[in-house]
C-alpha cells in the first residue's frame, strides 16, 4: 500500500467518523425535544401549581374578581379544557419568550385579562415540553375553555355552530390556520386592527402548525359565557368542567 | 478519532468494549441535559406564536 493511499484512507475514515457523529448528536436532539423536554416541563408545571394553591390558600375573595397584575414568568391562573382530557390543567405563565413557554401555556404580555373585555391570548406548544396543545385541532365549536384566577372561574366557549361543527359561521373562526406573522388573531377584537376597541371577551389560543413543524400557526377563538362564576360559589368549578 | 480513544483505554477488549460505552453515555447526558437547552432557543423549530 503506498503511502497516498494511507493516507487517503485515514480522511475518508475521518470524514465517516464525522457524518456518524453528527447523525447521532441529530438523533440525540430528537430524543431531547420529544422526551427530554417533556420531563423538564411536568417538573415547571407541578413547580408552577404547587406555587399558584401556595398563594391562592387562605387568599380573601370578594363579592367581585379581585384585579389581577401578573409579573412575567410568574404563573397566575389555570387553564382547564375538558375536551382534552377530563383532568386537562395547566399553570398559565405571564410572557410567550422560550424561557416561559418551557414551562406551560403563556400569555401575550398586554393582551386582555381572564374575563376582562378584549382578547385573553395564550400560546403553548404543540409538539415536545409537556405538549399542552397537542389536541387543540380536535375541539369542537361550544366546546369549553375555562379559566381559573385565584378567586373566580371563567367559561368560554369555541365559536362557530356547535350543530353542524362548523367552525367559520361569525365573523370571527372557531379554529383558523394562519402564518406565523398573522398577529391580527391576537388583536382585541380578534382578525381586527390591533386598534379597533374590543368587540366582546375573547380567548385566543395559538400553537403550531402541522405537528412538528413550526409553519403555519393553529389558532382557536372562543368567546366568553356569561360573567365570572366567584369561587366561593363554585368551589369545585362550574359545570362546564365536567364537560368532556 | 475513534481508533486514537480506543488505543488508549486500558484494559482488552470487554474493558475498552465498557469504557467506551460510558463515555457515550458520558457524553449524551451532557448534550441531552446541558447542551441542548441551551442551544435550542437559536433555532425556529419550537415558535409558537404569532409576532
Amino acid at each position: 500500500m503506498s503511502r497516498g493511499g494511507d493516507l487517503v484512507r485515514t480522511g475518508l475514515r475521518g470524514v465517516g467518523q464525522l457524518l456518524l457523529t453528527a447523525g447521532f448528536v441529530m438523533l440525540l436532539f430528537v430524543v431531547y425535544e420529544l422526551y427530554v423536554t417533556d420531563i423538564l416541563a411536568g417538573q415547571a408545571q407541578d413547580e408552577l401549581s404547587d406555587q399558584l394553591d401556595d398563594e391562592w390558600a387562605g387568599a380573601a375573595s370578594g363579592p367581585t374578581p379581585a384585579p389581577i397584575t401578573p409579573e412575567v414568568g410568574e404563573p397566575f391562573a389555570f387553564l382547564h379544557i375538558p375536551g382534552l382530557g377530563a383532568d386537562w390543567r395547566r399553570a398559565i405563565v405571564e410572557g410567550t419568550d422560550q424561557e416561559e413557554l418551557a414551562q406551560g401555556p403563556g400569555h401575550y404580555v398586554g393582551t386582555a385579562l381572564p374575563g376582562e373585555q378584549g382578547n385573553f391570548a395564550v400560546a403553548g406548544h404543540r409538539v415536545g415540553r409537556g405538549s399542552p396543545f397537542l389536541d387543540l385541532g380536535e375541539l369542537r365549536p361550544g366546546d369549553p375553555i375555562i379559566v381559573e384566577t385565584s378567586d373566580a372561574w371563567y367559561v368560554y366557549r369555541v365559536l362557530g355552530d356547535p350543530a353542524t361543527g362548523d367552525f367559520a359561521t361569525g365573523p370571527i373562526p372557531g379554529q383558523q390556520i394562519v402564518p406565523p406573522t398573522d398577529t391580527s388573531v391576537i388583536s382585541p377584537t380578534p382578525l381586527a386592527a390591533p386598534d379597533v376597541p374590543p368587540s366582546g371577551a375573547y380567548l385566543t389560543l395559538t400553537t403550531c402548525h402541522p405537528k412538528y413543524s413550526a409553519r403555519q400557526r393553529m389558532i382557536v377563538h372562543a368567546v366568553l359565557e356569561g360573567g365570572p362564576i366567584m369561587r366561593a360559589d363554585a368551589p369545585d368549578g362550574p359545570p362546564a368542567l365536567q364537560e368532556g | 478519532m475513534y481508533s486514537w480513544i480506543w488505543r488508549r483505554l486500558p484494559g482488552g477488549t470487554g474493558s475498552k468494549a465498557f469504557l467506551a460505552l460510558l463515555l457515550v453515555l458520558a457524553v449524551s447526558v451532557l448534550l441531552l441535559f446541558v447542551v441542548f437547552p441551551r442551544v435550542e432557543h437559536l433555532l425556529p423549530f419550537t415558535d409558537v406564536t404569532v409576532d
